[in-house]
């Protein structure tokens, strides 16, 4: 509130015009006049950002499970993994559009392909490192290497799991903006380069206000799933001194 | 605190012969016994040549030795763990599980104590029994504590947690790897005698610091030096032997002796 309040004396002071720093009095109007409109376009992001984030996700957990399975999957994938992340993906984005078009496929496998590296490779590693002591334990008892995943080192690497999605909530909204921006005819990356085209700096802001909000709500819900997986092992590892 | 050489080292496995019954019958009074013979060497440096080490079946056999000769390896060879060392010779164990129980309580962290104890079954992809798992946690007295979480539990609740895992596995064979040494004097003596309880009749090798320890539970004691191996004298009895018997705390005082002079092995 503060930090609004801050905003809007910064622009009667200074006197920039509003095509240049629109005041939030107006970013808020533009918000409530272009209601419909913002939301329609809110909606196809957020449906892109969701439905790539679950799938990127979704892909990244079961490659790390398969190379942590397999030998031979890890002497196979991994050349490719260490060349795929070498590439930036965010250069792809024109390559993606050209072959998937203007409709919410490309916006979906961009996000997928920024989510997945960042959850697949800090899983793998988590998963590879399961403590020595509960190793010995498993092989003593005759463990099964499925059963040795899915019991000792899948529950230890929950916590490096959450901070994955956390880096995937970081990253996924670039993604699908910038897919945007490469090539779109709807969202809320269409709507500023729009916006910003016409002049119309307000409703700019305002669509930047709501990728903002999605944000951070996507970053919080990942914090909750993270503190989440932690509380499962704090729970167990540590004293329980609070409550 | 551990005398394994290096703690990441997961070499190659080692020479184990693992004799099923029956098949050896002329071993005589050596059959189901597990032998330690030959030298251990960690890279071409050695460690305790000229092993010859006899844990006889249905006791407790307790290896002592200063720091960094090789009790845990010879223990972690035993379970058929990797080792970072080498023996030169052969470790004979009778056909089926080692159960292992360590100074690390290895628990799984995330999971319950009943969840704990019955870990192995699942592991191997069996049936686990958690009524089993419930009538053993009652035996080492956790009754009540089903559903606590190792961080929820004190260090001596947590080893006997582990000394319930290790039951339910009905190995023949135990190595247990100094587990009571992290525990203070009034734990560790308690936990000596619930595990000398709990686990008469097995073959039970005790690897172990404490002459006290060796003096209360142990059958047979093997000091392990550079130069070999060799018995170590202990009072008769049934063990747990009580902690203020004479001849306990005489053998005490000469196992301390021993392991002060390891030289003159």
């Amino acid at each position: 509130m503060a930090l609004l309040a801050l905003w809007q004396a910064l622009v009667w002071a200074t006197g920039v015009p509003p095509f240049i720093l629109p005041g939030p009095a107006r970013v808020g109007a533009a918000l409530v006049g272009h209601a419909g409109m913002l939301a329609e376009h809110a909606r196809f992001t957020l449906g892109n950002l969701a439905a790539g984030l679950l799938a990127g996700v979704a892909l990244g957990i079961v490659t790390a499970l398969n190379l942590a399975l397999s030998p031979l999957a890890r002497a196979m994938m991994r050349p490719m993994l260490v060349l795929a992340q070498a590439i930036p993906v965010f250069a792809l984005a024109p390559v993606v559009t050209l072959w998937l078009g203007y409709g919410p496929a490309s916006k979906v496998v961009m996000v997928a392909l920024v989510v997945y590296f960042p959850v697949a490779s800090v899983l793998f590693d988590a998963l590879m490192r399961p403590p020595p002591a509960l190793e010995d334990l498993a092989r003593a008892m005759g463990a099964t290497p499925l059963r040795l995943l899915w019991l000792i080192q899948l529950p230890n690497a929950l916590p490096a799991l959450g901070s994955g999605l956390r880096l995937a909530a970081v990253y996924a909204p670039f993604a699908v903006i910038v897919g945007e921006w490469v090539g779109s005819s709807r969202g809320l990356g269409y709507l500023m380069l729009m916006a910003n085209g016409r002049g119309q700096t307000d409703l700019m802001f305002a669509a930047l206000a709501l990728l903002a909000a999605m944000g951070l709500v996507l970053f919080g819900l990942a914090g909750a799933l993270q503190r989440l997986t932690e509380r499962r092992r704090a729970k167990g590892a540590g004293p329980r001194r609070l409550i | 605190m551990s005398t394994r050489p290096d703690e990441s080292g997961r070499g190659a496995l080692p020479p184990v012969l693992r004799t099923p019954p029956g098949i050896f019958a002329d071993q005589g009074k050596e059959a189901g016994a597990v032998l330690i013979r030959g030298d251990l060497w960690l890279g071409d440096r050695p460690l305790a040549r000229g092993l010859d080490i006899v844990c006889r079946p249905g006791g407790w056999t307790c290896l002592m030795g200063s720091s960094g000769v090789g009790k845990s390896t010879l223990g972690r060879l035993v379970a058929g763990l990797p080792v970072a060392a080498r023996l030169e010779g052969r470790v004979t164990v009778p056909a089926g599980r080692v159960a292992v129980m360590s100074q690390q309580d290895q628990l799984l962290p995330w999971a319950s104590a009943l969840a704990n104890v019955t870990i192995g079954a699942r592991l191997r992809g069996e049936r686990a029994d958690p009524e089993r798992g419930r009538r053993l946690l009652a035996q080492v007295g956790l009754a009540g504590f089903e559903d606590r979480r190792p961080g929820e539990l004190s260090g001596g609740q947590r080893q006997r947690v582990a000394l319930a895992r290790t039951l339910i596995e009905e190995a023949a064979v135990v190595v247990l790897d100094e587990p009571f040494s992290a525990l203070d004097a009034g734990t560790r003596a308690a936990m000596q005698d619930l595990a000398a309880k709990l686990l008469a009749g097995r073959t039970v090798i005790l690897i172990s610091h404490d002459p006290l320890e060796a003096a209360r539970l142990a059958d047979r004691a093997w000091l392990i030096g550079r130069e070999g191996s060799r018995p170590l004298p202990l009072p008769g009895g049934t063990a747990p032997r009580p902690l203020d018997a004479p001849e306990v705390l005489a053998a005490q005082a000469a196992l301390f002796m021993s392991l002060s002079r390891p030289c003159a092995v």
